[in-house]
């Protein structure tokens, strides 16, 4: 049980609930997710497309796709985090 | 393909984890997978140009969403999201394969706690007043959670499919990308909620 419980997927999994867990706190935070907090809504973007990434290497498994998918999958990212800035900063 | 082929993929592995390079699930359902998670930037990127143009009115509208309910709702994809792994790693072991079922079942049954929590924001909103005609923030807010939600039900129907597959004693290869297609699919709907979750409840 331990070779199907104790995987790289379940460590992310473990990082995927803290992240969310501390993206709450940041996001209700009065001191830190107020009005016009840019630098807070910055990091709870990056944080957001990190997690969007962990699900796509570890628990879609394109960690160990070939290059061509995996690839995509990267760009989709950088992209998605681009447009996200992007439009909220200039939007 | 031979039942030679198939043997041979459904050998016990020493690892949970295929040391080879392969694409998960069939080809084709990528084209899907990276469709839907575009279609959805378009959306975003949309809903945060409208936002640039009136910021005041969505921090308003945006302040009477109910953070615990999204956030529980988050959770609940995760685990659920993480049961799904660990029925795929189930399924491709021989060793393990029993437990594909369990695994299956109960990462449905989990995943459709989203669709009650969703429900009783939705009623939460109706209830205040708050429908898709009250603003622009609110448009959107239902318009974008409820493709999600679309696609959250899409999942859980997948997802009960996968549950038969699950109890095939010994699975081909294609009974093995087939499951691995199905899973990969729910992991999309759990990846873009964490994108809309922020995007609609915690950034300001």
């Amino acid at each position: 049980m331990k070779t199907l419980v104790l995987t790289k997927a379940s460590l992310a999994w473990l990082v995927l609930v803290a992240l969310t867990v501390t993206q709450w706190v940041i996001g209700t935070h009065s001191g830190l997710g107020g009005p016009h907090n840019v630098s807070a809504s910055l990091v709870i973007f990056a944080v957001a497309v990190f997690k969007a990434r962990l699900v796509g290497l570890y628990f879609m498994e394109l960690r160990e796709a070939p290059i061509a998918l995996r690839g995509l999958f990267e760009i989709y990212c950088i992209a998605l985090l681009v447009v996200l800035y992007t439009m909220y900063l200039l939007g | 393909m031979t039942d030679a082929v198939d043997t041979e993929l459904t050998r016990p592995q020493p690892e949970a984890t295929a040391p080879t390079k392969h694409v998960p699930g069939e080809p084709g359902i990528w084209i899907l997978i990276f469709g839907d998670m575009v279609v959805f930037t378009v959306l975003f990127a949309v809903y945060l140009n409208r936002r640039g143009h009136n910021e005041a009115l969505f921090a308003q509208s945006q302040a009477r969403l109910n953070q615990t309910l999204g956030a529980t709702n988050t959770l609940v994809l995760l685990c659920s999201s993480m049961l799904i792994v660990l029925a795929a790693l189930a399924f491709r072991s021989d060793q393990w394969r029993h437990l594909t079922p369990r695994f299956t079942v109960a990462g449905a049954a989990i995943g459709s706690c989203f669709v009650v929590v969703k429900v009783i924001e939705y009623h939460e909103k109706v209830v205040a007043g708050l429908t898709p005609s009250t603003n622009e923030f609110f448009m959107y807010y239902f318009v974008l959670t409820g493709l999600h939600l679309a696609h959250v039900v899409i999942g859980l129907i997948v997802l009960t499919v996968l549950s038969r597959l699950a109890r095939k004693p010994a699975p081909t290869r294609t009974h093995i990308a087939f499951f691995e297609g199905g899973a990969c699919f729910w992991h999309m709907v759990d990846l873009l909620w964490l994108i809309i979750f922020p995007l609609f409840f915690l950034v300001h």
